[in-house]
Formats: structure tokens, sequence, C-alpha cells
């Protein structure tokens, strides 16, 4: 099983840590990895915006880079929601198709095609609390959304649960979004930073320490409010509380 | 607030929303309140799946099929000694009901809550030609006081705190100055509205459902207003969007058991009123009213949109609608459903509403009928842009941003110059320019991209 790991591009800027957590999560695994580095970004702020169609090239683009693996992993929801979802808009070929269903978010791929049991016990002795994002939960239906009258479950936390010394800290209104929407927390800056204010105190008032999300976006919004506010609260991706072992 | 003719964006009216924070998050917690007395309700719904899944269909197959189900409404209800009457638009339908009140000599109505009628501009037309409009649901007579639209389509008044609908009533209603509490204030607006009620010539209402195969009218309401209305005066008037058709009696249950857990979390509204033919000596008129909707069924990304039972949990489980407003949406349909219905008939006045919006799903997941809401939304965004809707500079930062997209190098560098620029000094950096910085820092760069790391970390030469 050959991977192609599929690093954001703004998690590749600004976040390496995370890159890098992920990739030695899924090299821990005797996992065949390689990080192609001609990839650039799904396309998805530009399609988001609006101008899906000046979006074509890098979804093309995106294609070329990944058809040869068997997977594509990458630490975000977001991202591989837009490339299983909204790679619907180019002729689909055989390697479109396979690209868009190979395509899988970190903790969707350990779960459902690793298997949770499988990964290296790791520790992280913190109280924390989840952040469901959007594409994560409804997009890729990671867990169960409160909307629904269906069974609960939670990829997320079938792999935090493992993890030793972790205290997941349920919070008020789980499944509400941080506001960060792509460009919406710059288009409709206001509300985009209210909504994540209150989140913010949402895990404040449950006691946490730690903030965990399959996404970096949200968490880069949720973190620069909690650095802006000067709160005592951290940010964290699931790969890097994954690939904890101290 | 409530004045939908300046020119502003819902960005620009949320900001303004959005200065009183106490208020921002008292309205954020009223309109929750909905959500979670819904999933309270719900949960105890064990078959709640399908039900919606049985809804959408039914409304599927009504979408499908029309035209048939409008003539077989028509014919059942003509049969019942209902006139029936066809209404291109809103000019249509305004006219239509001036001239059956102006036939009885009508100068007073009383009117139970329709957002058909609003979404027509029915009472302005009325008024202007001499007869006096009551709305009887107590929240829109409250805002009809106020001269006010509707915040919210099944809560028209909840931008308001009791301590607001108190002065009101002091001075309209001559009620006791600061008195707050919620039963003295509605009997004070029972007393008044009784009195309109008995002075009515005629009633108009809206409708929740219009069956096909009996020619009946389905009204729903908690407050008892619309039956007050139609069982007094002799004319009685209903107003019915052409999407409200469901094809059979039996088809009632589905959609009764999903619309009040749905809006307010009740198992069932408290009156559900069946209306199938004229009181005797008097006359029952239903108008059916297109005002957009064959166009909008003619879309086939945004027909789904016309299964809408007007239930409103897609706005109460907005985190935008509960933090920004109804006005904010200057509509008269505000929040996700809004942002559709709205640009999809008015592109050029509605043309930020589909932006408006994290696309977090939730208005799709909560939905009874089970329209794609967010997805929507998504194609709003791409066909307006296709319209030209979309502002210069945006247009012109995407297209460089997408124009790297594809060519490795050249992503990579203006990725690497982005980066750069976050270690500017920070009075720079976080100059007026920068939106996201106003109330957010920005992420602090690090040493090397993990690309960078990468190649010298695992790259084999």
């Amino acid at each position: 099983m050959k991977i192609g790991l599929f690093i954001p591009c703004y998690v590749n800027q600004f976040y390496p840590k995370v890159g890098i957590a992920t990739l030695e999560l899924l090299e821990g695994l005797g996992l065949d990895v390689e990080y192609p580095m001609e990839q650039t970004c799904c396309g998805q702020p530009i399609a988001n915006s609006g101008m899906e169609k000046d979006a074509i090239p890098s979804y093309q683009h995106f294609v070329r880079t990944f058809k040869s693996y068997d997977y594509i992993v990458a630490p975000s929801g977001s991202c591989a929601y837009h490339v299983r979802n909204h790679y619907d808009i180019i002729p689909q070929s055989a390697d479109v198709e396979k690209v868009r269903s190979k395509t899988l978010d970190l903790a969707e791929f350990l779960n459902d095609i690793i298997g949770s049991d499988k990964i290296r016990q790791a520790r992280f002795p913190h109280k924390a609390g989840l952040h469901q994002s959007c594409h994560g939960l409804r997009g890729l239906r990671l867990a169960q959304s409160s909307e629904r009258v269906l069974p609960a479950f939670s990829k997320w936390e079938n792999l935090l649960g493992k993890v030793d010394g972790l205290s997941l800290v349920p919070i008020t209104f789980p499944d509400e979004c941080c506001g960060f929407g792509g460009t919406f927390s710059v288009t409709e800056p206001e509300v985009s930073s209210k909504m994540g204010s209150d989140k913010v105190d949402d895990y404040l008032n449950n006691g946490v320490e730690y903030i965990i999300s399959g996404d970096m976006s949200c968490l880069m919004h949720l973190d620069g409010i909690i650095r802006r506010r000067k709160l005592p609260l951290k940010t964290i991706h699931i790969a890097e509380v994954l690939n904890s072992h101290g | 607030m409530g004045d939908f003719n300046h020119h502003l964006t819902h960005a620009a009216r949320s900001a303004s929303f959005l200065e009183d924070e106490p208020r921002t998050n008292w309205h954020n917690g009223a309109v929750m309140n909905f959500r979670k007395k819904r999933d309270a309700t719900i949960k105890a719904i064990p078959e709640w799946e399908e039900l919606r899944s049985l809804a959408s269909s039914i409304k599927e197959n009504v979408l499908g099929n029309l035209d048939s189900y409008l003539e077989q409404f028509e014919k059942a209800a003509t049969e019942n000694g209902v006139r029936v009457h066809w209404a291109a638009d809103a000019a249509a339908h305004n006219s239509i009901v001036h001239e059956i009140l102006n036939r009885h000599q009508v100068t007073r109505i009383v009117k139970s809550k329709s957002i058909l009628t609003e979404e027509c501009g029915l009472n302005p037309y009325l008024e202007s030609r001499g007869i006096e409009v009551i709305d009887t649901d107590l929240g829109e007579r409250i805002i009809q006081m106020r001269d006010e639209p509707p915040s919210h389509i099944i809560a028209p008044a909840i931008h308001l705190k009791r301590e607001e609908v108190s002065e009101l009533f002091h001075d309209r209603l001559q009620t006791e100055k600061g008195n707050t509490d919620p039963t003295y204030l509605t009997r004070a607006a029972r007393l008044h509205l009784r009195e309109k009620f008995l002075k009515a010539q005629a009633a108009i209402t809206g409708v929740n459902f219009a069956v096909a195969e009996t020619g009946g009218v389905v009204i729903i309401t908690n407050e008892g207003n619309a039956d007050m209305g139609c069982n007094l005066p002799p004319v009685q008037i209903h107003c019915v969007g052409i999407e409200k058709i469901i094809p059979r009696w039996e088809h009632l249950g589905v959609f009764l058991r999903l619309l009040a857990p749905s809006a307010s979390g009740q198992k069932s509204s408290i009156y559900t009123s069946h209306y199938h033919q004229p009181k005797s000596g008097g006359e029952m008129h239903i108008v059916l009213v297109d005002n957009g909707r064959s166009d909008h069924l003619g879309s086939p990304d945004f027909r789904n949109t016309l299964k809408c039972i007007r239930c409103s949990a897609c706005i109460n489980t907005c985190p935008v609608y509960r933090r920004t407003g109804g006005y904010s949406y200057h509509s008269v349909v505000a929040g996700p459903i809004g942002s559709i219905l709205n640009p999809a008939r008015h592109p050029e006045q509605y043309n930020d509403l589909p932006f408006a919006s994290s696309l977090c799903g939730s208005c799709t997941d909560v939905c009874p009928v089970k329209i794609d809401i967010h997805h929507q939304l998504y194609h709003l965004r791409q066909t307006l842009t296709e319209k030209g809707y979309v502002t210069y500079v945006k247009k012109t930062i995407m297209k460089m941003a997408a124009g790297s997209m594809s060519h490795p190098g050249k992503f990579s560098r203006s990725m690497k110059w982005m980066k750069r620029l976050l270690g500017a000094p920070r009075w720079l950096l976080y100059s007026p320019f920068n939106v996201w910085g106003k109330t957010r820092e920005l992420p602090a760069p690090p040493a090397e991209s993990f690309s960078d790391w990468y190649l010298k970390n695992r790259k084999k030469t």
C-alpha cells in the first residue's frame, strides 16, 4: 500500500509540526509514505469564493500529483472533503474517480483502513476538549452530528480514547461551528470572530487545557482569538496528540 | 435596523448588530432555545430520519407533478364551493385580494401569519387603498405596531425584549408603565385583538398545506388567531404559495409530525385547522400564488428549496443568524433558506447572502424535508460569480491565487512570500488593512516549512 501524503498548503507553511507528526504516525505503522513535492493547494479557497471554474487547473494538478497512490491521506477533514465532494465539476476520468474516492482524512484513514487498535499507544496527560470541524463532522461524517436521530459514533474519539493520560472533556455545544469558514473569516470578520470567541469560551468554561482538532484551519482561527485574548488555552492537531510519546 | 431599503450588505449589518455584545448573546440564546427544544422533542421520535426521507420524497413527487396536483386541487376546492384564483406574481396577488375586498366594501380586515403576503407586500398595498389591516399573530402585531418587518419567520418579534414590548404596549394599548409580566402583556394584546376580530369584515390567512385530493387548506397556529379570524366575518381569503401542495390527506400526518417539533420543539402545534368550504352565507377564496416559484422549479440546482415547509429549523440552528439577527439578511425570509430563496429570485439585490454562511452544514442536517441547504449556498456562490456579482478586488486576488496553484514553483514562492510577510513588524502587520488581525493574532511563522523539513530529512537523493 503506497500512501501519498497530502499536506494542506497553509499547514505546510505555518504548521510544519502537524505535517511531521502525520508523516511519523503513518511511517510508524510501517506504511510506505511519500510526500509528492509538486503538490500545491486543493483549490477550496477559490471555490468557496464562488470561483470554482478558476480552481479547475488546481483540481487537475492535484489529480496528476496524486493519481499513482493507493491512498491519499491528509491531516485535514476540510481539504479531504473538498477533493471528495467538489472535484465533481471536472471530467470524471478513472484517475479523477480514483483520487476522489481514495483521498481520506487522517482520522478516517486510521479508523477505517488501518484500525484504531493498530496504532502505537500515545501518551498525552492533559485535560482536553475535542473540536469537531464541520467538514469532518457533517461533510465526511467522522462523527454523528447532534441534529440527527441516529446512533452516536466518533472516529476522532475512537482514536483519542486510546491515548494514555488524556482526559477528554465534553463541551456544552460540541458541534457548533467555530466560525472560520475559509474566506468567510475575512469577508464577515465580525461574526466569524464572535463565533470563534463563543467557541473558545465554551472550552474555557469546561476547564480544558487543550483544544484538539483534525483541522488546523479551525485551530488557526481559534488560536488567533486565544492569543489575542491572552487566555490559558492551547490548540493542538489530533496527529500531534496521537504521535505524542513523552 | 429593520430598514431593507439601504444597500447595506449582510456583513455591514452584522457588524452593527454585533456592536451590542450583551444583546447579541441574548439573541443567540433566545433562538438557540428553539433548537434545544427541537432536539429534546425529536430524540423521542426514533423514526425521525425515516419521516424526513418520506417527507422529502413526497415533496419530490409534488415538484415533479406540480401542474397536475394544482389542477386537482382547484377542481376539488371548486366542487367544495370555494373560489380559486391564480396569481402569477405579487402584483396579481394583491389586486385579486383587493378586488374581493372591494366587492364586499371591506374596510377592516384581520390577517393571521403569512410570509407569502409579506413577500407580496400586501399590507402596504391594502393600507394605501384605505383598508385597515390588523396582523393578529401576537409577534406580528407587535412588529406591525412598531412598523417593522419580521425578523424570523415563525417568531417575527424574536429580536425584541419584553421590556421593549412593555414600552410599546404602554404607548399603544395604555398598559401600566414598566409592567413586563408576559401574562399581563399578552392579556392586554388579547383584549385589543378581540375588538379587532369583532369588527373585521374579512379575514386573510396564510396556508401551511393545501391538499390536492380534498381541495382543503390546513392552517397551523399556536394562538388560534387564524380561526378567530376565519370563523367570524363572512369573507375568508387564504393565500397559498403553489409549492404548499401535498397530494393526499394521508400525507399530512408525515408533515404534521415534522413541522411543530422542527419549529418550536412542540410535539404538535396548539391549533391545526382544516378549511374545506365556505361557512353558510359566506365566501371562501383561495389565491394560488406563483411569484417566481415556477422559475425556481425550472432550475435543477435550486428546486429542492421549494420543498421548504417554513419551519425555521435552519434559521434557529444557524450560528450566523443567531449572532446577527434577522434584519442582517435585509429580506422577508432570513437565515439559510432565505439566503437561497432571495438571491435565486433577485440576484442583483441579494448576492451577498450566500456568502453570509460558514457553510457549516447544520441547516442541511436539521431540515425536516432534507433540503441540501448549504450545498445550494455553495452552488449559488458559483452561479452569482458567473453572473458577475463578485467584487473586482476579490476576483483579482482569487484569480492570482488560482493561477499559481497548478504551478508548484510559483505557488511555493508565493506561499513563502506570504510567510515572510508574517514576520513583519507588528505595527505594519496589524494595520487596518489586516481584517483578520482586528480580533485575531496571525499564526507565528515557523523557521522552516514542512516541505523544507521533508527535503532535508526524508528525500532520497
